[in-house]
């Protein structure tokens, strides 16, 4: 299909353009000449797009290469135009890579990325129709909803901090979406609905449970990721539906978004029956607008699709300590995405410089450095775009043999964890712990609370506190929520001290539903999603004093600020609550039908019993009298 | 099933069983740990220490400390809502040891398994209940009994369903359903329903109250022996306190139940291959719930594992027992509301009842009084009485409570030195309607909450209200009215609780037995916070009190 695709642009085009024609004829003049355009532009922006690229892993990215990596990065675009076909130059691009973590546990963290790169703009009124490896379905719902940032991702298990450490990309259990919306849109909330329809069906998934009940505006917590400087949070839209089920429902959409689908390149290894075989699994998709180049003069589009999953060392390994992308994947590589301008794999050999921990096979020369999360982490890199990556055997099986199971950890600096305290199903308490586990520094942490209105919080018995003292937020950003319209939203700016436990409780009361608004029988209890901790953490790099006296003694005497703190967003476990809930079942309904029947039937033996029977007087009332005076007017007799 | 099936797991299981045979309880704090993260668990320990309010004798404790150790086996994607629990307690000098042993090698088999949705938490605690209501208050995060304990680290959500593993003996023949739990809260029984049909399934012996199911229901030794069985079930839900360690997890709304390994020196004996399959199994189906059991019920007596009779049945019972209450209070009504039949005027009428107030309410406070140093004294006054007399802390305490039970009995005579005139007969009246609506009242919400303890308490007391007025022969009424009482019910009790596990006792065995009983009870109510002893002392008692000086009335 993708093949296709490439080979066919110009039977794709007027296959599209007909279509257009044929459906909407007063469209197709203003259609006609911007497609035109679009085609002519290809030609000046072509020999831009290999040095973007380039530049911009550094720029744009959260990670930052070293300057090996970029030489790297280089040298592979140099052998771009042999392994792409003579088309005209796209000014889409599209990378993929694998990143391979093995975890202390003996678990191991497997996370793919593809980014698809646009110059294109959405929004200037022109509309876009030809699309070549961005997705159609996700261009569309830019343009139409005016979307300026969008946020996707669907999760299966909870991310286990201390054992796996940060995630490259964190995200809650179950689905969360977070948009910006550019600020020409004049009713964010219908948008916003719609929109939750539309990727609903997008992304087979229940995203059309978001309503206003669930949805927040946080006011500091999540800012746009792309460029541009609007940070008004009405055009920000948060919600999470903590007990949806992430399945091959899901995946098989998600995949179909990739320009290779899963027919070629990483996406191969994308089978469901292994990939749900696993203790976490998210996927994502997150789309924003990033800069072209280093004077951002326009935008281009990036589409970001991630998969993140962690193998259990007990599950699927017999008591041997092995990986290989065969046992992880049940398939081998045997060619990158033909579409695609890099396609790598990465392992994080950064605790194996020796190979005392694990043996890799077979073995690359090609190293990365890269500061992740606030440590130097270096990597085996393995690209798929050269042939001999592949071996006599024309294919890759990547294997990693652990040697030893000792080695520890580097504890994460934050983590968190939430519960509810009490028993009994009138009241009861929210408890939040996040832990610094920095030996001497401190940081403020941002917390987001979003609790559905069913549990009624208590705010007046908030308290912060750490190491036993009372530790007073230095924001508070706290909406009441309303009975079934809107949920509480609670924002926190907290400082948490060097070596500690913050502690965060609130007192809430559980409501009583109306009978209709309980779910159906079979039900787990009342989801409260993940409460959301962003903060900058100080890096570890800082902490390590080994690094510093390896560096020259004039480089180290400062904290270099970016190597000095990171961005770290931590999702604490959903709750699960259950609420007074009558018994709807047949002694219920039978308690419900004697008191009625005893009701009526009591009463109208008590009114039997007192009331005292008399005779009607035979003197008529006023109104009667007036009624009869009216009747012998008209003739008729009277009562 | 594939603990049995495979031979490499079976042998591991049986290796760990007899290193475990060595004696290792006393709690191997750093072993325990250290075998269950081999196995690929979470783990974490919580360290608690009480110091009771008197010397528990039947346990030989009094500070106790200890270290409760779990290992949460995560289900993989699965968001940490929901979670399971498996207990064994490790207490020193009791031999658990076996199931420390199933308990661990159970850990070994689930983590190996895909199919899990909750997460899973094995849990030994030290020092049997102690350690239980440690970890509960520590997972919930409240504290009701006022004991120390340290926060718990790792939490796995709520907890759907708990089961508590007891094999005393390496010999295990049948397997025995504990279900009554604090307060004589029962789970649901469902729980029950699962146990019998894996027991039924696998072919493992399975009793309730130690007692077999028998076939012929229509005899009369098969239908007394049910009843038998049912009767065990009333005493014991009647005592209020835990029969194992589920019966603390039942006020946090967690169903649950302990599981016994029994030797009746049958000659069938069950492995503990065949006993981690039927867990495996109970496990397995609870872990497959989609919502929190809730649709049998929770209101059950059991003559046998497969038969139960259910809160329609039971219920009219008590309620035809508690309707004499109030007909003998509405005859009162009646004889109160007409006039008396005397030649002498209203003003008299008026003068005989205006005294009635305070006749009534002065007995209500004194006796209350009285309920109140019941309640507060034995605690208070044990280090005095320790100093002026030989006796030990324990006994000081039930020996004070036995004295204030009968001080109390002196009662009328203190009441009537208060009230300066002669009681009327307007003035009982009126005392007893409101003791019969008062017991009336409290009988039934008693039995509402624990059906046993309502029954036992209005087979007794209603007798006793129904008949007493000062008219009736004075010493046999007397008699008859303390053998009523709260406390000569509780030592019958006793004695009809050994008659039907079969183990009668002596007198002397039986009064000692009824001595540590009392003691039990206000153990449970300060450790566990029981409702029995205060329910008894506070309300039960004053109210027993009222009919008592209606027999003396002046």
């Amino acid at each position: 299909m993708a093949a296709h695709r490439c080979c066919f642009p110009v039977w794709l085009f007027i296959l599209c353009s007909f279509s257009l024609f044929i459906i909407a004829g007063s469209q197709e003049t203003t259609v006609a000449p911007e497609q035109h355009a679009s085609v002519l532009d290809n030609p000046q922006t072509a020999a831009e797009t290999a040095e973007q690229t380039a530049g911009e892993s550094g720029g744009v990215e959260e990670r930052r290469w070293e300057g090996t990596e970029v030489r790297d990065a280089a040298a592979q675009k140099q052998a771009e135009p042999a392994v792409l076909q003579p088309t005209p130059q796209p000014k889409d691009d599209f990378q993929e890579e694998l990143v391979v973590r093995p975890l202390h546990s003996g678990d191991i963290y497997a996370s793919f990325q593809f980014r698809t790169l646009w110059e294109t703009d959405f929004m200037r009124g022109n509309k876009v129709s030809h699309y070549r490896l961005f997705p159609k379905s996700l261009g569309q719902v830019i343009s139409k909803f005016s979307v300026r940032e969008l946020h996707i991702s669907f999760t299966q298990g909870y991310w286990r901090t201390m054992q796996w450490g940060q995630p490259y990309l964190p995200s809650p259990p179950g689905a969360e979406l977070w948009v910006w919306f550019q600020d020409s849109v004049t009713d964010v909330d219908a948008t916003w609905k719609e929109l939750t329809n539309v990727l609903s069906g997008i992304f087979c998934a229940s995203l059309n449970f978001i309503d206003s009940t669930n949805t927040v505006q946080p006011s500091a917590s999540f800012k746009p990721l792309g460029i541009g400087n609007v940070t008004d949070h009405r055009f920000l839209r948060y919600a999470t539906l903590p007990r949806e089920i992430v399945c091959t429902e899901n995946l098989t959409p998600w995949k179909k978004l990739l320009p290779c689908g899963s027919k070629a390149g990483l996406a191969v290894l994308l089978k469901s029956e292994k990939l749900f075989h696993s203790s976490f699994h998210s996927q994502a998709v997150h789309i924003r607008p990033v800069c072209q180049d280093w004077q951002c003069k326009t935008t281009s589009w990036e589409l970001r699709q991630t998969l993140n999953v962690v193998f259990d060392l007990h599950n699927s390994g017999q008591g041997k300590r092995e990986w290989s992308l065969f046992k992880m994947f049940s398939r081998t590589l045997t060619e990158a995405c033909p579409l695609a301008s890099s396609s790598k794999i990465y392992i994080d050999i950064t605790d194996n410089p020796e190979g005392e921990q694990f043996e890799l096979s077979p073995a690359t020369s090609l190293l990365s450095q890269a500061m992740v999360l606030g440590d130097r982490r270096t990597f085996s890199v393995y690209d798929l775009t050269q042939q001999d990556t592949f071996g006599s055997v024309r294919s890759l099986n990547l294997l990693i043999r652990w040697k030893s199971t000792e080695g520890d950890m580097l504890r994460p600096l934050l983590h968190a964890e939430r519960y509810v305290a009490g028993y009994g199903l009138q009241t009861g308490e929210i408890h939040t712990l996040m832990y610094n586990h920095h030996p001497y520094r401190s940081f403020p942490v941002l917390l987001l609370d979003s609790v559905p209105w069913y549990l009624r919080l208590y705010i007046h018995t908030l308290t912060v506190t750490s190491k036993g003292k009372d530790n007073k937020p230095s924001y508070i950003h706290y909406q009441p929520s309303k009975d079934r319209v809107r949920p509480h939203l609670l924002e926190m700016l907290v400082q948490l001290p060097p070596n500690s436990v913050t502690e965060v409780t609130v007192q809430f009361e559980r409501a009583l539903l109306k009978w209709t608004e309980y779910t159906p029988d079979p039900n787990h209890g009342f989801y409260v999603g993940s409460s959301v901790i962003s903060s900058l953490v100080p890096s570890t790099v800082a902490m390590d004093t080994n690094s510093t006296r390896e560096r020259p003694l004039f480089s180290s005497f400062f904290p270099c600020k970016e190597e000095s703190s990171y961005f770290v967003r931590v999702y604490t476990e959903p709750l699960l609550v259950n609420l007074p809930t009558p018994d709807f079942s047949m002694p219920y309904n039978v308690i419900c039908l004697t008191c009625t029947v005893v009701a009526v039937g009591y009463g109208s033996l008590y009114n039997l019993l007192t009331r005292s029977f008399q005779i009607e007087e035979p003197s008529p009332g006023l109104a009667k009298r007036i009624a009869n005076v009216i009747r012998k007017m008209r003739g008729v007799p009277p009562l | 099933m594939g603990l049995l099936s495979d031979p490499n797991r079976r042998r591991a299981l049986i290796n760990l069983l007899t290193r475990l045979n060595a004696p290792i309880c006393g709690m191997p704090v750093e072993w325990l740990v250290k075998t269950m993260q081999a196995r690929g668990l979470e783990v974490y320990t919580q360290r608690f220490s009480r110091t009771l309010p008197f010397p528990d004798e039947n346990k030989e404790r009094y500070m106790v400390k200890g270290t409760n150790v779990y290992g949460i086996l995560r289900a993989p994607r699965a968001p940490r809502t929901e979670a399971l629990v498996l207990s064994a307690p490790c207490t020193p000098g009791d031999n658990n040891n076996q199931a420390v042993g199933l308990l661990l090698g159970l850990a070994q088999y689930f983590r190996n398994q895909i199919y899990w949705a909750k997460d899973i938490i094995f849990l030994v605690n030290d020092h049997d209940l102690i350690g239980m209501q440690a970890w509960l208050e520590g997972y919930h995060h409240t504290n009701t009994t006022g004991m120390d304990w340290s926060p718990l680290q790792g939490r796995g959500g709520s907890i759907q369903a708990a089961l508590s593993l007891e094999l005393s003996s390496d010999v295990v023949t049948s397997m025995d359903l504990v279900l009554e739990g604090l307060n004589g809260q029962l789970p649901n029984l469902d729980l029950a329903n699962l146990f019998y049909a894996f027991c039924q399934k696998i072919g493992v012996l399975c009793t309730i109250q130690g007692k077999l199911q028998r076939n012929d229901w229509d005899s009369v030794s098969g239908y007394s022996h049910a009843v038998q069985t049912m009767m065990l079930m009333v005493m014991k839900q009647a005592s209020g306190r835990p029969w194992g360690d589920h019966g603390l997890f039942l006020r946090y709304h967690i169903e649950a139940a302990t599981i016994k390994g029994i030797n009746s020196f049958r000659q069938y004996k069950t492995d503990a291959t065949t006993i981690g399959r039927l867990l495996e199994g109970m496990y397995r189906k609870l872990n497959n719930l989609l919502e929190r059991l809730h649709q049998s019920y929770f209101f059950y007596l059991m003559p046998s594992l497969s038969h139960f009779v259910s809160i329609g049945y039971y219920m009219p019972a008590f309620g035809l027992l508690a309707v004499i209450l109030l007909l003998r209070a509405l005859d009162l009504w009646v004889q109160l509301a007409t006039p008396p039949p005397t030649t002498e005027d209203g003003i008299a009428d008026i003068e005989q009842s205006s005294p009635g107030v305070l006749s009534v309410l002065t007995p209500l406070v004194i006796s209350h009084l009285t309920g109140a140093a019941l309640y507060m004294l034995p605690i208070r006054f044990q280090e005095m009485a320790v100093e002026h007399f030989p006796v030990s802390e324990t006994e000081a305490v039930v020996l004070t409570a036995i004295a204030v039970y009968t001080a109390g009995l002196a009662l009328p005579h203190n009441t009537h030195r208060l009230l300066s005139g002669e009681g009327t007969e307007q003035g009982w009246r009126v005392l007893k309607l409101v003791a019969l609506l008062y017991l009336a009242v409290l009988l039934g919400c008693t039995a509402l909450i624990n059906f046993s303890l309502g029954f036992i308490l209005a087979l007794t007391l209603v007798p006793a209200a129904a008949f007493v007025t000062p008219h009736v022969p004075k010493v046999l009424s007397a008699f008859v009215l303390v053998i009523l009482s709260p406390a000569c019910t509780l030592l019958f009790s006793v004695f009809f609780f050994q008659e039907l596990q079969e183990m009668p006792v002596s007198f002397l065995d039986g009064w000692l037995l009824y001595l540590s009983v009392i003691s039990q009870g206000i153990l449970d109510h300060f450790l566990y916070g029981s409702l029995v002893y205060p329910l008894i002392a506070l309300l039960v008692y004053p109210c027993w009190l009222l009919f008592w000086n209606i027999l003396f009335w002046k």
